[in-house]
């Protein structure tokens, strides 16, 4: 079983949070950078929604996963791509969904070693709570509370589809 | 390609095929061998950033015991050990305990009872690192940096990461090892990693006296007549001809090879026009290889060096990670037969 969320919805939600938060902080030209998979696909959208013509920067956060003890190296590690300098620069950082907050926590130490951004916004089209870590979106498109044997999966990047599937217990 | 008699994946794997150990190219297959490079890659990306350090080895231990000398394997693997935010110990083992009379395997359990994590090993008996993972440190994981006339994985892999770097693919590719290939643990872990990768053609090119018994069953072909083995050729490896290990009179002189085996300028002319020229290094003029050629346009012999780092910092995390996940696995293990 599964439902369709309206992405549309979403991504006009997050569109006109990232607006306004720009404004106040008189941020006028951020760069976005999206986590693999889902929230490259994201800022691809959000960046042509913002008009920012500087091309978006991809992390694979493989390395700086705190798991890699437990469960080894991810054997479909891709190379990180920044394509532009990181230091003083205002970055919106973009996830398709947050929940432990364990990957932004990665993300952040990743970028880190680029150099020293000016600001970090963290946006996220999906909030699903259940955080383990201090770390809160600074605009996200729709908070949701899943049921136990619920899950969220996106499918992209064309068309973008978010389905919450219920899995039979 | 011939089965090899055993099989060294009960040590070289975990039960659900991630590595462990580092030692041979022997069964593992391709797509075990194409992770590698791709996570290789992801490394070098590391070491364009303005902080070339990922923080997957923190913590860890990591002790280079060089059983015999080298230099560019001993201080890639220190780099890359140091680029995993590994801790680093360097032993010259030739000076230090075992000349005071200390067995291998005392040393070995000396150095575990340090907690160490990881040993990169480079012996000159062929198995000492099968040895050590299977029988001395089996908790450790071990690299094997080169055994006697065994194996050198990683140098091998490295080369492989170079080809496919300019190449883009080993599909249809022609390429050929030339010199010493009897002394040779590189040629052998070469042989394999192309066939295993898909490459056309494996050429061996060398005089008689240089080559081991039944080489064409590590899977290629020989040829004694360099003219003839760099016609259409996409990658020619050049050997160092290694006079330490030579016993007898293997050949009649360099200043001979050089004029049968030497890669000059003219005979670079009779491959590709696009043929990489690749050497595992140290490189000796004017011994196995013109200076012209070394320092040309379709020379990668430092490409070789920069990848070096990448495929050691990929080989070192994966097995490091292979071997973390199996404790924990086990732990879990032991908590679930606790409470059952």
């Amino acid at each position: 079983m599964s439902a369709l969320l309206d992405v549309d919805q979403l991504l006009d939600k997050l569109e006109a949070g990232l607006r306004n938060l720009l404004e106040e902080r008189s941020i006028k030209s951020p760069v976005l950078i999206g986590i693999r998979t889902g929230g490259v696909w994201v800022a691809d959208i959000i960046g042509k929604r913002l008009g920012i013509e500087e091309p978006f920067g991809e992390l694979d956060i493989s390395f700086y996963r705190d798991d890699f003890s437990r469960i080894g190296l991810n054997p479909k590690v891709t190379p990180s791509s920044l394509p532009f300098d990181t230091e003083d620069r205002d970055i919106i950082l973009v996830d398709d969904v947050i929940m432990s907050g364990r990957t932004i926590r990665a993300a952040m130490n990743e970028l880190f070693d680029y150099g020293r951004p000016a600001s970090i916004i963290l946006a996220t089209l999906i909030d699903l709570g259940a955080r383990e870590l201090p770390i809160q979106p600074d605009v996200a498109g729709q908070s949701l509370t899943l049921d136990a044997p619920q899950r969220i999966k996106l499918r992209g990047p064309d068309p973008l589809r978010i389905e919450i599937q219920t899995t039979e217990q | 390609m011939t089965a090899n008699a055993a099989s060294p994946n009960h040590l070289q794997l975990t039960r659900d095929g991630q590595l462990r150990h580092f030692l041979t190219l022997d069964g593992l297959g391709r797509e075990l061998l194409t992770d590698i490079l791709d996570t290789a890659d992801s490394f070098i990306e590391v070491g364009e950033r303005s902080i070339k350090k990922v923080p997957l080895l923190r913590g860890r231990t990591v002790v280079n015991l060089f059983f015999e000398a080298s230099t560019r394997t001993r201080s890639t693997f220190e780099l890359a050990a140091k680029r995993l935010s590994a801790d680093v110990l360097n032993l010259d083992i030739n000076t230090s305990a075992t000349s005071k009379g200390e067995s291998l395997s005392d040393t070995l359990l000396n150095l575990e009872a340090m907690a160490s994590d990881m040993f990169v090993v480079r012996h000159a008996q062929s198995g000492a690192p099968h040895f050590i993972a299977e029988s001395v440190t089996p908790g450790v994981a071990i690299i094997n940096a080169g055994d006697g006339r065994h194996a050198h994985p990683t140098q091998a892999m490295l080369d492989m990461l170079t080809i496919r770097q300019h190449k883009g693919r080993f599909e249809g590719l022609k390429v050929a090892i030339v010199g010493d290939i009897l002394h040779s643990r590189v040629a052998r872990s070469q042989i394999r990693a192309l066939n295993e990768l898909g490459a056309e053609q494996i050429r061996v090119i060398a005089p008689g006296t240089l080559l081991p018994k039944d080489v064409e069953s590590l899977g290629c072909t020989v040829e004694y007549d360099m003219a003839k083995g760099m016609k259409d050729l996409d990658v020619v490896i050049m050997l160092r001809l290694q006079k330490e290990r030579m016993e007898g009179a293997l050949l009649p002189s360099e200043r001979e090879f050089y004029r049968l085996y030497g890669l000059s300028q003219e005979k670079l002319a009779l491959a590709h026009p696009e043929c990489i020229v690749m050497h595992p290094g140290p490189i000796n003029r004017g011994v196995e290889i013109e200076s012209s050629v070394a320092d040309g346009p379709q020379s990668v012999i430092l490409n070789q060096v920069t990848n070096g780092i990448a495929i050691r910092m990929a080989v070192m995390s994966m097995a490091m990670g292979g071997q973390m996940a199996e404790r924990q696995q086990k732990l879990n293990e032991m908590n679930e037969r606790g409470l059952a």
